[in-house]
């Protein structure tokens, strides 16, 4: 593409940039459902931003290039309100309407200018839908990513969340799984107790499957892997909480609990835990 | 050269691994910890290894080979203050140490030892609870 074609476009955005911007707000109301997640005072705000950043991007060559240097600018502050749009709940075809509601403003501008050429037209015509696809895509990568992002963090939060230990006793440690067992989980159900068994300088430790819903190889041998750190550390661990149904699966599936001791419910585990500590007598007697 | 020294204490013995851990200090404690044992004719032995922060499958399984050669001479064998890491990270070796004793620190590693190697004078007091 020619030097003389490239400065159209910039030409047209900086001559016409009033207009544009009033048709364009037009556009992106009309394609927003009502009762807006975003005031229009904000959305003129960023509209006429962006316009100015576009407006100086092209200016300086590479209309099509939104990796050049030159769209530094465009690309963060698009990524901005993106990444905004993204937290704020916005579907990722309204982020990206944003950005590609100016293009039917601008071809009208296009068309005045160049009326009489239609070669020029063409090439112009072209190099804008280029310029704006490759820029509605990029919000939607930016829109995607934030999202990501806040999936993620969740699933940290979530992760930290349904890994409680629980003391219960003097030297009686519980732990509480909910959930389903995998290797990344594991690896924190098993730091955070073992950080726990340091701390409190408990025996026993207490593993509440209850909330575990299904318990495969994988799982159980996760399960192993946990009261044998702890055993490591000096610590004797319980599995309370087996279903008849996860006692059938372990079974079937040949899983070796070996020397592990296991317990239908948390009362029975926390009984045989007392005894094995020889605190029995002294908590049982208050309710005597 | 670093030296683990091995303390007798009554009869028991301690050794508290307070140095880095490599393989031909851990092959030189197993030679001195059966030697000593054959020597005082302990009843337990303690090895503390809470100054260990870092561990190999070697001298995970050096741990496990004294553990058992102190057994086969007689003497109850506790590892005592293992990081969680370390503990982690022998389990992820596959390493389980079968048939060592193990507990958080010194003080709960001797009440096992005492637990586990009754002195002559408390045997009839055994016995007779037993026959209660």
């Amino acid at each position: 593409m020619s030097a003389a074609t490239d400065a159209v476009i910039p030409r047209i955005l900086k001559t016409n940039e009033a207009e544009l911007l009033d048709e364009w707000l037009k556009e992106q109301l009309t394609a927003f459902r009502p009762g807006s997640k975003i005031s229009e005072t904000e959305l003129r705000g960023q509209s006429k931003e962006f316009l100015n950043l576009l407006q100086q991007a092209t200016q300086a060559g590479h209309v099509t290039d939104i990796q050049a240097p030159s769209f530094g600018r465009v690309r963060d502050m698009l990524g901005d309100v993106s990444r905004s749009r993204g937290l704020q709940g916005f579907s990722p075809s309204e982020t990206a309407t944003f950005v590609l509601s100016l293009k039917r403003p601008l071809f009208a501008r296009i068309r005045t200018e160049l009326g009489g050429d239609a070669d020029t037209l063409a090439t112009v015509t072209w190099s804008a839908t280029e310029l704006f696809d490759k820029l509605g895509l990029y919000t939607t990568e930016v829109y995607q990513k934030s999202r990501e992002e806040v999936i993620k963090r969740q699933q940290q939060e979530l992760l930290e969340l349904s890994t409680p230990v629980v003391k219960l006793w003097d030297g009686i440690l519980a732990l509480p799984m909910i959930g389903t067992l995998d290797s990344a989980r594991t690896q924190i159900v098993m730091e955070s107790l073992l950080q726990r068994i340091v701390e409190t300088g408990a025996d026993i430790a207490i593993i509440d499957i209850t909330g575990v819903p299904t318990v495969d190889t994988l799982t159980a041998q996760h399960l192993l892997k946990t009261v044998t750190a702890a055993r490591l550390m000096g610590a004797d661990c319980i599995i309370s909480g087996i279903r008849p149904q996860i006692a059938q699966t372990i079974v079937h599936l040949g899983v070796d609990l070996g020397a592990v001791i296991t317990k239908a419910t948390l009362a029975d585990a926390f009984r045989r835990a007392l005894e094995m500590t020889g605190q029995r007598q002294r908590a049982l007697k208050p309710r005597a | 050269m670093d030296r683990i020294p091995i303390l007798k204490l009554r009869d028991l013995l301690l050794v508290s691994i307070q140095v880095d851990m490599h393989d031909r200090l851990a092959m030189q404690l197993q030679d001195e910890l059966t030697a000593k044992i054959s020597e005082t004719g302990a009843r337990g032995v303690l090895i503390d290894i809470s100054s260990l922060d870092i561990v190999d499958s070697f001298i995970g399984r050096m741990i496990a080979n004294i553990a058992a050669m102190a057994r086969v001479l007689d003497a109850e064998t506790v590892v005592v203050g293992m990081q969680p890491a370390v503990a982690i990270t022998l389990v992820e070796l596959g390493l389980n140490l079968p048939g060592v004793r193990t507990a958080l620190n010194v003080d709960k590693g001797m009440a096992l030892l005492e637990s586990a190697t009754p002195d002559v004078e408390d045997l009839p007091d055994a016995d007779a609870g037993r026959t209660e």
